[in-house]
């Protein structure tokens, strides 16, 4: 009797023993492995799959694990990484917006390697535009190798329902709250808005139009208050936009607000450029005629940007398959086989343009002409707690349309996520 | 004897959960809250102070509220839906085994399948909305998922208040139950505290403590509907699975006699099979409310993360977590649902246990 209970408490620890084994031995799996780790599926899946053809080629011998974990906007796959790196079994190389979503949650808890050294090997210094390397550095060194460039602040509409309706592509907030009356006589409605992140792109675009990119940018280096007038403004602002949106916005995705734009029953979308993707891609229409675009009102000569980027983990269990990863990534080549593909631009001035459409060329020439900043609701100016609690001042600020709440709100969480004092 | 499922029980669920409730205590290293080895302090119940009582924290307090009036709506709808559904098939119907099928099947499906689904179903340009199209009116413009509107409105800095007053009444339930058994001391006791309770809550101390130093509306959100229609829907055919199983246990005889007493099928119900139904109604209660409590996957899937007149608690401490780094406070929202579920789970477990005891004994 006794013999048979001592029998039982081994059998469960040698359960408990193995199940703890589980992880250690997945470390030690065969040397040839790259584990690529990101959050693009679907639309983008074609995109990472032709870089990852080209590594096969380079590097026949490793083998390439794709770990995409699908989900809108990573959401999914930041809890999955974050659990794996939690637990000490970090992937090779992920999938991480340039910026704060970088620096602000992986940088400062030591989990990177600096890759100065490969910036200065490959001399990408001299290609990348400095305003882009600052959003991926500390004092300590530069954190992450970007692969794509997005923009943010983009006004999208359709020039022949503007021309029968009469009205012309506003230049500044001020020009769009004129004309939108009219608009709305006509039931139609002036800007097209989705789900609450939408919003907080919406204001991003509004933000930068009322601060100007020095406000903008002392915002996010707590020398300007979120209860400053300037800021407040920004909220009164926003909130008088508001009345031009759809009342339904909460229940679109950024896909169905720009289909009312392009099916005529709104006029514009701000929206980031993988907008152009989808309409050309998806919707098959050709950029320049069918659609257009414009910066978002009161932007002009500023590009509000995003990147993705892949940095090195500290402990990668396959350090130098990810050093080569990375060093491909910054190829001028890689870069040219990926973005076409994405939609989206090389973050390298001297990418080639001929294989972009007409709309990639035109944000390739403000990309190297404009004056660069970083993105809010795309993690590049503030960290994930900040970015986690603005998406619920935004809901109090869509429920009350309060500007003083919503400034006040936004100090406190700035404070909170140590961006203000 | 220690049985393997026990050690492995004592490590897996009541290890992992003594390590949540230490975690809800402490701040988990604040900005750096992923590095390898935080600095983790301990902060005693702030975090669950600023759950409650923290400006920022409205969200949170307005995901309570959500997921209350869910639970009851849903319950609700569930177990009346289910009883009438059972109720119909046991009619002898012909092709019984068909309806069973159809109305089984929702549960078959995964809560995130439902979610999508019916988020299509409830969109405001689509779905329901344009079925009057189809006769020729207008399409309706209701924000299934998103409207913003209320009812039943609270103010949350006055809940010490609601909460006095809510327990004064289950303590006189408890006192009038007691009387009715015919003891004397238990209702004395319980009448005393319930006078009591009323008296701190409504004139003593109780009325002057605010939880917030302005006022803060909550009430039921019109959006919920959508959600309380699609969960309903996924759950209905399992209740009425547990009603036929039930009917299908009660004597005939029993009915044949009441029958010849001169009831009518609606009195046979009433008054026979119902009764008989209550253990079942309490198995399904007890399913179905902490499914209700601890929701997440149909909310997310229906109305996305950042919906507050949808959200709950569950998908707040999910945002916490591991969008927002928070993981202390992600903690003490976890704690919290643990312990609405245990509210509803432990008593039924006991009155189990004792049961089978007696029938044991």
């Amino acid at each position: 009797m006794r013999w048979r209970g001592i029998r039982a408490l081994l059998v469960a620890l040698a359960v408990v023993a193995v199940s703890l084994a589980g992880p250690v031995s997945a470390l030690a799996a065969p040397a040839q492995e790259l584990e690529i780790f990101s959050w693009w599926s679907g639309d983008e899946g074609p995109a990472l799959e032709a870089l990852i053809a080209r590594y096969q080629q380079l590097y026949p011998n490793v083998k390439v694990i794709n770990a995409t974990v699908a989900g809108g906007a990573g959401v999914a796959a930041k809890a999955v990484l974050k659990t794996r790196m939690l637990g000490g079994y970090p992937p090779d190389t992920f999938q991480v917006h340039a910026g704060q979503e970088l620096i602000g949650t992986w940088v400062v808890a030591n989990r990177m390697e600096d890759l100065t050294w490969l910036y200065k090997q490959e001399g990408w210094r001299s290609v990348l535009p400095e305003g882009l390397i600052k959003l991926l550095s500390t004092d300590k060194g530069i954190w992450s190798v970007p692969v794509n460039i997005h923009r943010s602040n983009v006004l999208w509409y359709i020039p022949r329902n503007l021309q029968k309706w009469g009205v012309k592509a506003p230049a500044t907030w001020d020009d769009f709250l004129k004309i939108a009356p009219s608009l709305k006589e006509k039931g139609v409605t002036p800007l097209a808005l989705g789900e609450n992140w939408t919003a907080s792109h919406l204001w991003e675009s509004v933000a930068l139009s009322k601060l100007g990119p020095e406000k903008w940018q002392a915002l996010w280096e707590g020398k300007l208050s979120w209860t400053s007038p300037e800021v407040l403004d920004v909220w009164k602002l926003f909130g008088q936009i508001l009345q031009y949106t759809n009342a339904d916005a909460p229940s679109l995705s950024w896909q169905q607000a720009i289909d009312m734009v392009v099916n005529g029953q709104a006029a514009f979308n701000v929206m980031g450029d993988w907008a152009a993707g989808y309409m050309t891609t998806t919707l098959k229409l050709k950029p320049g005629t069918d659609f257009a675009w414009a910066p978002s009102p009161g932007t002009r000569g500023i590009f509000m940007m995003l990147s993705d980027t892949f940095g090195l983990p500290v402990g990668a269990p396959h350090r130098d398959h990810t050093v080569a990863w990375l060093r491909m990534l910054g190829s001028r080549e890689a870069q040219d086989i990926f973005n076409p593909l994405k939609g989206s631009i090389s973050p390298r001035t001297d990418s080639d343009l001929s294989k972009y459409n007409d709309y990639l060329k035109s944000a390739a020439q403000d990309w190297r002409t404009n004056k660069i900043v970083g993105s809010l609701v795309h993690g590049v100016v503030a960290n994930e707690r900040f970015m986690n609690d603005f998406a619920t001042v935004m809901e109090i600020f869509l429920n009350t349309r309060d500007a003083q709440a919503a400034s006040n709100a936004a100090q406190a969480i700035a404070i909170q996520a140590g961006i203000a004092k | 004897m220690l049985s393997p499922s026990l050690v492995l029980l004592a490590i897996f669920v009541y290890g992992f959960i003594g390590r949540t409730v230490y975690l809800s205590l402490t701040d988990w290293g604040r900005q750096m809250a992923l590095a390898l080895h935080p600095t983790i302090h301990f902060v005693g119940l702030d975090n669950y102070r600023e759950l409650f009582t923290g400006f920022l924290d409205v969200r949170f307090r307005q995901d309570l509220v959500n997921m209350l009036y869910f639970t009851l709506l849903f319950v609700g709808a569930s177990l009346s839906l289910g009883l009438a559904l059972a109720i119909l098939i046991d009619q002898q119907v012909r092709g019984e085994a068909i309806f069973r099928t159809i109305f089984l099947f929702p549960m078959s499906l995964s809560l995130v399948v439902t979610g999508t689904m019916w988020r299509w179903v409830l969109q405001p340009r689509g779905g329901v909305n344009v079925l009057p199209a189809m006769i020729g009116r207008e399409p309706w413009t209701f924000l299934w998922l998103s409207s913003r509107s209320q009812y039943l409105r609270f103010d949350w800095q006055h809940l010490p208040r609601y909460l006095g007053v809510g327990i004064a009444i289950a303590l006189a339930l408890v006192a009038s139950v007691g009387l009715r058994r015919r003891r004397r001391l238990g209702p004395a006791l319980a009448g005393v505290a319930a006078g009591a309770t009323l008296g701190w809550a409504l004139f003593g101390p109780g009325s002057h403590v605010k939880l917030l130093p302005f006022p803060e509306l909550h009430g039921f959100n019109d959006a919920l509907i959508g959600v309380v229609l699609a969960a309903t829907w996924q759950m209905a055919g399992y209740t009425m699975a547990l009603y036929l199983a039930g009917l299908r246990g009660v004597p005939s005889e029993l009915r044949e006699a009441a029958r010849v007493d001169g009831a009518s099928e609606l009195q046979v119900y009433r008054y026979v099979d119902l009764p008989l139904l209550k253990p079942i109604t309490l198995s399904a209660l007890i399913i179905l409310g902490h499914i209700a409590l601890k929701i997440f996957d149909l909310v997310f899937a229906m109305a996305g993360p950042d919906n507050a007149p949808t959200s709950v608690p569950a998908i707040s401490m999910y945002l916490t977590t591991f969008r927002g780094n928070q993981l202390a406070k992600g903690a003490s929202i976890a704690v919290i649902l643990l312990i609405m579920v245990s509210v509803l789970i432990i008593p039924y477990l006991v009155n189990a246990f004792r049961s089978r005891r007696a029938e044991l004994g």
